[in-house]
């Protein structure tokens, strides 16, 4: 399997159709071909973090200025920006945008991606954080924008899991 | 040196700058001189006061962001510097009172007491070039007015005593902060707009 190219720039240009205009990111292998093309894209700014959390810091400062921004990060650096969202994003009514590459679940071969995989939605689920998976290429577009409009109208985190249906084709 | 005292000097050039501050000891001094509504009181998520104001700084790039961080925060994210460092926001300044200690939580030393862990270095090393190390409230006066007047990233770290409030509390719900925060900020933004227009150069 390898990330689809094809799909990688359906999201992107979902991401751009949803008038964001503003990303953080840590790049991982799901999102690597994503983050590519935000890198080139002038009507985008990208700003990569050291690890996730920061993200969270990075995402309400953009939302104190004004700006649409959505945060890009694997399930895993979810698990390690916890304590920004519940206590920045929840405490304060922030609202974030997460686009989630969900790592370590149906089908996945590498055993180190399992344990967050397999925590992600109950995590998810404990948190009280709304969530859809995305595994339509069809379908992500709408997906997004939706995320972001209920993440501004809730004042809250939102999260779209980015499945392997979405991100990977057979080579 | 108290960051009290720095503190104090610092109210009055925080009139027109977009600030956060981290909990604690730090936004209880800044709120005791004066709330405003462009002040930012980051009360719990230690380590991303620095993140919001790098969030603050590129998005906003005819503000100034003045971010209050301590020794316990950075220890949090130091990260965080390196971030800043890459992307070397030139509207922002990033003042780490540095007290060697987790006063707010009872005064555990922190690794930088007695100079075990030096962050000044630590953020030369991350790539920031103005950082400034002070332990006097002249010598913090003098970092404060050059990165005001500098158009690139200060760090300044001010190493402080181990002392805070004999009392916490604010008259401020943390939503109501956020609100009022964006506010101030989207106000400014459109009062800006008309003059950003004229000022355009001919085309």
């Amino acid at each position: 399997m390898s990330v689809s190219y094809e799909n990688s720039k359906i999201v992107f240009q979902g991401i751009k159709d949803a008038g964001i205009t503003s990303l953080s990111a840590l790049p991982e292998t799901w999102l690597g071909l994503l983050l590519q093309q935000a890198e080139k894209d002038p009507a985008v700014r990208l700003i990569q973090v050291a690890k996730e959390e920061e993200a969270i810091g990075i995402a309400a400062g953009a939302y104190f200025a004004g700006e649409r921004h959505v945060l890009l990060m694997q399930n895993h650096g979810f698990l390690a920006a916890m304590n920004g969202i519940v206590s920045l994003a929840m405490l304060y009514g922030i609202p974030l945008c997460m686009l989630i590459a969900l790592r370590g679940h149906w089908g996945e071969p590498y055993p180190w991606h399992t344990r967050g995989g397999i925590v992600t939605e109950g995590v998810l689920r404990a948190l009280n954080i709304p969530f859809e998976y995305a595994r339509a290429p069809k379908e992500v577009g709408r997906q997004i924008r939706e995320a972001y409009t209920f993440s501004q109208s809730s004042l809250a985190p939102v999260a779209l899991l980015l499945t392997r249906d979405l991100m990977e084709e057979a080579l | 040196m108290k960051r009290s005292e720095c503190i104090a000097m610092l109210h009055p050039e925080l009139e027109d700058k977009v600030v956060v501050t981290i909990m604690g000891a730090c936004a209880q001094e800044l709120y005791d001189l004066g709330h405003r509504e462009n002040f930012f009181y980051l009360q719990h998520a230690m380590g991303l006061a620095s993140s919001i104001g790098l969030g603050l700084a590129l998005h906003l790039p005819r503000e100034r962001v003045v971010v209050l961080d301590g020794d316990g925060s950075v220890l949090m994210n130091l990260g965080t510097l390196a971030t800043l460092a890459r992307y070397r926001p030139a509207n922002l300044v990033h003042i780490i009172f540095d007290n060697g200690s987790l006063l707010s939580t009872g005064g555990f030393d922190s690794h930088t007491t007695s100079g075990i862990t030096d962050l000044a270095a630590i953020a030369r090393g991350a790539g920031i070039g103005h950082v400034a190390a002070v332990d006097t409230v002249i010598g913090f006066g003098e970092a404060v007015i050059e990165a005001f007047a500098r158009d690139d990233l200060s760090v300044i770290v001010a190493k402080v005593a181990a002392i805070g409030p004999n009392h916490y509390g604010m008259d401020l719900q943390l939503p109501e902060n956020a609100f009022r925060f964006k506010r101030w900020i989207a106000t400014r933004k459109s009062a800006a707009a008309p003059a950003a227009l004229t000022t355009r150069e001919p085309r």
